[in-house]
């Protein structure tokens, strides 16, 4: 990790630099665009040769936490290993060539992987249909709730506009039903992480439009009274929407459409391990029970004798309709296909086990050195939370003094902070790409930090220290703003 | 020695799938039999059976019948590389809403450098200087070539970024009471859908402004039956679908007369040399957004692209999606941080302005890198070579029997033909020749089965212009 400053692209600036061997000839502007419609003054790009930008972009990069550098122990965030060989063979000429309208005779290659992964998806979720155009969880989310919607209102079941939620759900679940025009309901967990079955039953009614969990909770543990929780809802004529977020934990052993299920979204990007890319792209497939089967977002692909094609919204009347220009996200999906392809069956089934595996040593190893578990009676499922709330009384050292100072000892901070009801909490998943030298050395650091804590406070509370900054003035950056860069500031 | 370990303790009701594991069978999990015995012993129990004992014995995975079996990385090799071959590099006259273009070398190799290509999203400032410095040097530029005062960090892509602006002007216009969005039939049609998709659902009311038949941009007359009404926003493409160059100003200034606020969807290439949407009208527009595809992002099948979402100041605080923000750190060193957070579903939850999260980080990498490498006067140069080399392509495929232009005026890298006879065919037939011969709008719009809309960016040779010309020539016939 590279501490040194480096200035922003525009200060390498010096004017009619450029890359000129990446860029065509200049040509007049054609006489037909009006004057009235043309640029006066450049905009402000950077005026640099390729190899300061080469340098530049490099440094930057040498000043990021990444996966093929630390441990990433994050949880509800699936940081795993991103297979080289998915990147280099989405990225092979042909793939990034294929326009998105290019005709069929020019797609079957491309459209057999969409068709296998729709697929692979049906089977590992247990549902009976699949629409990879979701462009990430929360359009997948969306998607959902928007399904959700459709199929009361094709039933003529308007007064459904409730969709219940968690306290501990993701903030995604209910901004997605606000961005759906429905009313979120919240209901609360009890002391053993599982939903309050007394405030569920309360909460349901003939507003009832669905519900949204997440299964393992991101509370790191197992629902325990699933199908009861499906049939109260089903009774009450609501649908359950399942946010795939927590999916690595029962990969190849629970299927989402076996606990009762309706629909679902899958992040792609943290299950199938396409890259989280420094915030994104990531993947929202969504799968459906065959009652939601008719809405699902367009376009699908299908079969059709000897190939494949899309089915678009003219074939499929009753679809919430198109989430994206064209279909999602393909060259992250074409990602997902080929990690599937490299685990098969059988390594679908072994992400499940062995991200279980890696969650429940982790956990236990903690414990065992004094950490507090906020649900000490129950399995870890791919994570767990430890609560630093003891700490907090007794040395003022908090969740953030802890994330903060783990940067110091090489491993990137847990979840800190979420979910909001357990206090001074660290959600941990370290995935099961991990080996258990790392989870070791994390448990010794884990415990160096609470010893330091003891002895001296304000060093913890002064971390990081081996960043290439401090910790940085959030309320400042809040209320003056700065969001880009203008010369006159730089004088 | 490792099937011992996996099958203790299992039900006899599960299948042999459950229990038949070979030591080969681990892609991407590291731990030897030793670690893993060693672990269990750790956590107290003798199987990994035994730490899914709180999910319901039934509800277990019984089949994986739909997962293709494993391949190893030789075989998928083998595999991807036989299906890119089946669908070749055929020669594209097509945009439509993803333009090819030539993308430096440097772009795609640093972007896909593992810090970051395997970074998170840089929630921990601290450890992610790199990211974030990295979108605020994007935010400046997007908002600059816009002409616009702030610039997030990037929505999904251009269709779902426009609905995400429509949304945001119902937050953003106080002066209007209603959800009326103008939308023009000039806009393409795959971005109209997506609008209608999510901002319905809302109660958005979304209402078409015809398109002329003569000029083929929108029809600024059909505007009077709306003058007067209250309506929240209005959406102005640039180019439209047709390629046709709106009057821009003019549609601003009426949005601006009736308390509505502008919309723009720009091509980003063009907006190089063609009044960028901050400068539209008296006062420009109040949102700008599109598709950053054309800024570095291979067409790859549809995505993944991303949206860019400008505005003015004013409007901030109503914009959805991440925004990093030049601070200091404790020392007062310069440093850069996601801000405005309270916007956001993380912190906001059920009042955030969008349930967006996850974005297109690499993507605006890899597009902050183009930029830089171009710089103004090479995305300008990237700029008019398209739309010489479209006025080129006009002129060939316009000395063929029967093809000619749709529209009048004044038109940018892309415009629409009509054939002698429906462009459907045309294009397979086209597409048999190995050439993607442009986008027939027909299924979208009325009257439209013989017009063809085509595209030439500053990838085609003149050898690739006559190539096309001889194949429709032939097709014609």
């Amino acid at each position: 990790m590279s501490t040194a400053a480096e200035p922003l692209i525009f200060e390498h600036t010096s004017p009619g630099r450029y890359a000129t061997a990446q860029a065509p000839a200049a040509q007049p502007l054609p006489e037909d665009i009006p004057a009235g419609l043309r640029r006066e003054g450049a905009p402000l790009l950077p005026e640099v040769s390729e190899l300061q930008v080469v340098r530049h972009y490099t440094r930057l990069s040498q000043q990021n936490f990444s996966i093929d550098t630390h441990f990433y122990p994050l949880g509800s965030c699936t940081m795993k290993y991103n297979p080289r060989a998915c990147n280099s063979l989405a990225m092979l000429p042909e793939f990034l060539h294929r326009h998105p309208l290019a005709l069929p005779d020019h797609s079957q290659g491309y459209l057999a992987c969409m068709y296998e992964l729709q697929e692979t998806l049906k089977s590992v979720t247990g549902m009976k249909g699949v629409s990879l155009t979701p462009m990430a969880g929360a359009q997948g989310e969306l998607a959902g709730v928007a399904m959700i919607h459709a199929y009361h209102a094709a039933r003529g079941d308007t007064a459904r506009t409730e969709i219940i939620v968690p306290d501990a759900a993701h903030g995604t679940n209910p901004a997605t039903a606000i961005q759906c025009g429905m009313k979120v309901r919240e209901i609360p967990t009890n002391a053993e992480g599982d939903v309050d079955f007394e405030a569920l039953e309360a909460a349901l009614g003939p507003q009832t439009a669905g519900i949204m969990l997440t299964n393992p909770s991101t509370l790191g543990v197992f629902e325990r009274r699933i199908e009861e929780i499906a049939k109260k809802v089903h009774e009450a004529g609501g649908l359950l929407y399942y946010d795939g977020a927590n999916l690595n934990a029962i990969l190849g052993q629970v299927k989402p459409g076996a606990m009762g299920f309706d629909v679902i979204h899958m992040n792609l990007h943290k299950t199938f391990s396409t890259p989280h890319g420094g915030g994104g792209p990531g993947s929202g497939a969504v799968g459906v029970s065959a009652r939601l089967e008719p809405f699902l977002p367009t376009p699908l692909v299908v079969q059709d004798g000897d190939g494949y094609r899309y089915a678009d919204k003219d074939e499929r009347p009753q679809s919430i309709g198109r989430l994206s220009a064209f279909m999602g996200n393909a060259g992250v999906l074409l990602r997902a296909y080929i990690y599937a392809r490299m685990l098969g069956p059988e390594g679908m089934r072994r992400v499940g086990e062995f991200a279980t595996l890696n969650a429940n040593y982790l956990m236990t190893r903690l414990r065992e050195r004094g950490f507090d578990l906020a649900f000490p009676g129950r399995r870890a499922t791919h994570e767990f939370i430890v609560t630093l709330k003891r700490q907090k009384q007794e040395l003022e050292l908090t969740a953030t003094d802890v994330a903060k100072r783990l940067l110091d000892h090489g491993f990137h901070a847990p979840t800190v902070y979420f979910p909001l009801l357990v206090p001074e909490c660290l959600l941990i998943e370290p995935s099961e790409t991990e080996e258990r030298d790392v989870l070791d050395a994390f448990v010794e650091a884990m415990v160096a930090i609470w010893d330091e804590a003891k002895a001296d406070i304000d060093k913890v509370k002064g971390a990081p220290y081996t960043m290439p900054v401090r910790r940085l003035d959030e309320v400042k950056a809040a209320r003056e703003l700065d969001l880009r860069w203008q010369p006159a500031a730089a004088e | 020695m490792c099937r011992a370990n996996y099958s203790g303790g299992r039900r006899k009701s599960l299948p042999d799938f459950h229990r038949v594991f070979q030591d080969e069978l681990m892609p991407f999990i590291p731990h030897t039999p030793e670690d893993t015995q060693a672990m269990l012993a750790a956590c107290g129990v003798d199987s990994t059976e035994a730490l899914f004992d709180e999910i319901p014995a039934h509800l277990r995975v019984r089949e994986l019948d739909g997962v293709p079996p494993q391949l190893s990385e030789m075989q998928i090799t083998r595999l991807m590389n036989q299906r890119a071959t089946q669908d070749g590099m055929p020669l594209n006259f097509v945009g439509a809403g993803a333009y090819e273009h030539h993308i430096p070398a440097a772009v795609w190799q640093i972007a896909t450098r593992g810090e970051f290509y395997s970074a998170y999203t840089p929630y921990q400032a601290e450890a992610s200087q790199g990211t974030l410095q990295l979108i605020y040097e994007y935010q400046t530029m997007m908002a600059s070539l816009m002409g616009l005062e702030v610039s997030n960090a990037s929505l999904y892509d251009g269709a779902s970024g426009l609905a995400e602006a429509v949304l945001m002007a119902g937050r953003a216009n106080r002066k209007s009471k209603s959800l009326k969005v103008l939308l023009p039939e000039s806009l393409h049609p795959y971005y109209r859908e997506c609008v209608q998709a999510i901002c319905a659902l809302q109660g958005f009311e979304l209402v078409s402004l015809p398109l002329r038949a003569d000029t083929g941009t929108t029809d600024h007359a059909a505007l009077a039956a709306h003058a007067g009404s209250d309506i929240c926003a209005v959406v102005i493409p640039q180019p439209n679908l047709f390629g046709q160059l709106e009057d821009v100003d003019a549609l601003t200034d009426w949005a601006a007369a009736q308390g509505a606020l502008s919309i723009a969807v720009v091509n980003p290439t063009l907006a190089a040399v063609l009044k960028p949407p901050g400068a539209w009208g008296e006062a420009g527009v109040d949102i700008a957004c599109g598709d950053g595809q054309p800024l570095g992002a291979p067409l790859s099948s549809g995505g993944p692209y991303y949206g860019f979402l400008c505005c003015k100041q004013k409007h901030v605080r109503q914009m959805p999606g991440r925004i990093v923000g030049r601070t200091v750190d404790l020392d007062g060193k310069p440093g850069y941080t996601l801000t405005l957070q309270a916007r956001e579903q993380h912190i906001r939850r059920a009042k955030a302005t969008s349930n967006i999260c996850t974005n297109q980080g690499l993507v605006v990498t890899a597009s902050t890198i183009y930029m830089s490498l171009l710089g103004p006067q090479g995305l300008a140069n990237v700029a008019t070579s398209c739309l010489e080399r479209t006025r080129k392509l006009a002129q060939a495929l316009c000395a063929i029997d029967g093809v000619e232009r749709v529209y009048s005026g004044a038109y940018g890298h892309e415009l629409a033909l009509r054939l002698p006879r429906p462009a459907q065919p045309v294009l397979e037939a086209l597409s048999a020749r190995n050439i993607i011969g442009g986008f027939a709008p027909g299924r979208h719009y009325a009257g439209m089965d013989d017009v063809l809309i085509v595209c030439a960016t500053e990838t085609k040779t003149d050898e690739d212009i006559a190539a096309y010309a001889a194949a429709l020539k032939e097709v014609l016939a």
